[in-house]
């Protein structure tokens, strides 16, 4: 059996919250609760969810950039944290990251060929200069950036272009997982379709695997070959795209699907109706506060991520 | 009788150095009472600069000329007096962030009440009693005890009704929001874009929503704008200009939208990216980016041609038709 490229197993990261008061109890914010995926070489995964859902968390805690409280990330069968220092450096030249703001991930203090390059330079310290400039041109061209712009500063590029360059200092060390979060989000729409084929080019050509972080649910639709729909830090349903969008499962997948406004659906149209409820305290389910179908159980009991008609679902109300 | 809202070549301009740099170029659009009109268009558009150039708020290095009328009488040049009479009372306006325009440090009972304190002199028990009853309506829950509540104890989405509560309060003629939704979640914004076509139906308001989002506007405005590099590009009734669309950019725009039925496959970029304004050539903005382009198109401002049921401005009739 193939190993998937990656592999995450119950993943959950825990934030301490300011006290309230004095003797007031310690509270904890859990960002990411017992999220679990494979990932196999070659395919998309698409992570979804509203703001505070733990999407760039769960990024950072695959990019091993934090470490998870409990949970583990193999990458290619190989579990991150047993690594010493020196070997997950090593392993880090195979999965790199892009950011939504092109604006800000980028030194404007760097010329181009700098910011490329600076991955290589630890990546492989013994390339000569001149290898080193010769692999930043290539990377350029790659992304379809001019050889003129090895000499310039990020600031010079439009939105479009930065994020060509993020691309090319993500891929310059061959890595072969990238993790993109939002990296689409920051451009316009005419733009943002020349990344992202320019994204399906590139994953075509050196055979790379995503993970690609929305909140749009076109884009993701668009890129991924399976999704994940995160919720407050859970794992609400999980499936191959078309099939979890085409038929959501979950009252929240179905209220996010619904919710997207479409330019063909002018005018008011039957969606379900999400309550404006605050975060529900209890124990039960995350999204009971909002859901319209909350039954006494989803007050009281967290539900299991369950299978379901070939993907995973956690509802008390489905299956 | 007169439209509630025109404008005959507005033009917005920078007026720094030797030549004005243009931000809005030329927009002549007609707004009657009670109707509702989308203005879609990308960065530097030019549409939140319209927005701002309805209001009166332009910033102080821009200059607006052509014609601005409400209710046929002339707004330009600019009467700071009159236009502050007009502004929260007659024409109210909602913007992308509700955190830049509340208060952080007054109760927003009182922040949706001042305006009816000011503008039609309601005492201020009568004045919070009313900012319950518009709190009530814009779907915050347990109202009166709300009032008393701070910008930061709400949630995004919640300071957003706040806001539309606010841009109700005089029972204005007209609401303008500004990307009213885009700092929201997708379930939220669906809940709010709801709302304001609910409270704009019931009160008969008239109704300019601005967005990036060309969903966002085929949710809420019978007619649309498309506006690029702050001219117009394209406008008609919003449905048949977003699925008979013919000018090359709104083609374009719509081509690279990825979504429904057209999963997996590659999109249709335009290729390029808007030119700074001050680089923009004096004929039809798109056409650095437009494969019907030519010399005319650089040099002269495009004519206007009847296609379907929208008007297109484009050089390429022949070409596009």
């Amino acid at each position: 059996m193939t190993v998937p490229l990656v592999e995450a197993r119950g993943l959950t990261r825990r934030y301490p919250l300011k006290r309230k008061g004095l003797l007031g109890p310690r509270l904890v914010l859990t960002a990411v609760d017992d999220v679990s995926f494979s990932l196999m070489a070659g395919r998309s995964l698409g992570i979804v969810g509203e703001s505070g859902s733990g999407k760039s968390t769960l990024a950072r805690l695959v990019m091993a950039l934090e470490q998870p409280d409990a949970g583990s990330v193999s990458f290619n069968g190989e579990n991150l944290a047993g690594l010493s220092g020196a070997a997950l450096r090593d392993r880090r030249r195979q999965f790199q990251m892009v950011f939504q703001d092109p604006f800000s991930s980028l030194d404007p203090r760097m010329t181009v060929s700098h910011v490329v390059a600076e991955p290589l330079e630890v990546a492989e310290p013994t390339l000569t200069r001149s290898a080193r400039r010769d692999k930043v041109a290539a990377m350029l061209a790659a992304v379809s950036l001019p050889d003129e712009a090895l000499d310039r500063y990020p600031h010079e590029f439009s939105g479009g272009q930065r994020q060509r360059i993020a691309l090319a200092r993500a891929l310059v060390t061959g890595p072969r997982l990238v993790v993109a979060d939002e990296p689409v989000s920051a451009l316009d729409v005419s733009v943002q379709a020349q990344v992202l084929n320019l994204m399906a080019d590139l994953k075509e050509a050196r055979g790379l695997t995503y993970l690609f972080i929305s909140h749009n649910l076109a884009v993701v639709e668009h890129v991924a070959d399976d999704v994940l729909v995160l919720y407050r830090g859970r794992v609400v349903e999980q499936g191959e795209t078309a099939d979890v969008f085409d038929n959501p499962a979950h009252p929240y997948t179905r209220a996010l699907v619904d919710s997207v406004p479409g330019i063909d659906a002018a005018g008011a149209r039957e969606r379900i109706r999400l309550k404006d409820g605050g975060r529900h305290a209890g124990a039960g389910c995350g999204f009971a506060g909002r859901c319209p179908f909350a039954a006494e159980r989803c007050r009281i009991e967290v539900p299991a991520l369950k299978d379901h008609n070939g993907r995973k679902v956690a509802c008390h109300l489905v299956g | 009788m007169s439209a509630l809202l025109s404008t005959a070549n507005l033009t917005i301009a920078l007026e720094s150095g030797e030549a004005p740099v243009s931000i809005v170029r030329g927009l002549n659009l007609t707004l009657n009472a009670g109707e509702t009109l989308g203005i879609v268009g990308e960065s530097g558009s030019g549409k939140s600069m319209t927005a701002l150039a309805l209001m009166g708020l332009i910033p102080s290095a821009m200059r607006a000329s052509g014609s601005l009328r409400f209710e046929g009488q002339e707004l330009l040049p600019y009467d700071e007096a009159r236009m502050t009479r007009l502004r929260g009372a007659r024409i109210a306006m909602i913007f992308q962030e509700p955190m830049t325009a509340l208060n952080p440090v007054h109760r927003i009972g009182r922040q949706i009440a001042e305006g009816l304190m000011l503008h039609e002199g309601t005492g201020e028990a009568a004045a919070l009693a009313e900012a319950a009853r518009l709190l009530d309506r814009v779907g915050i829950s347990q109202a009166a005890e709300r009032l008393g509540a701070y910008p930061h104890e709400l949630s995004g989405g919640q300071r957003q009704r706040v806001m539309i509560a606010m841009a109700l309060a005089c029972r204005p003629e007209l609401l303008i929001a500004d990307e009213p939704t885009s700092a929201l979640d997708v379930t939220v914004q669906a809940q709010l874009l709801e709302l304001i076509r609910d409270v704009v139906a019931e009160r008969t308001m008239a109704l300019i929503i601005i967005s990036h989002d060309l969903g966002v506007v085929a949710e809420l405005a019978e007619r649309t704008i498309v506006l690029y590099g702050g001219a117009v590009m394209e406008e008609g009734p919003t449905r048949a200009l977003f699925t008979a669309p013919h000018h090359p950019y709104t083609r374009g725009l719509i081509a690279a939208l990825p979504g429904r039925g057209r999963r997996r496959g590659r999109l249709t970029a335009i290729a390029g990216s808007v030119p700074p304004p001050h680089l923009m050539a004096a004929g039809c903005p798109f056409h650095g980016r437009c494969k019907y382009s030519g010399e005319d198109c650089r040099v002269m401002m495009p004519p206007v041609t009847q296609l379907g049921q929208s008007l297109v401005h484009c050089h390429r009739e022949e070409a596009i038709h």
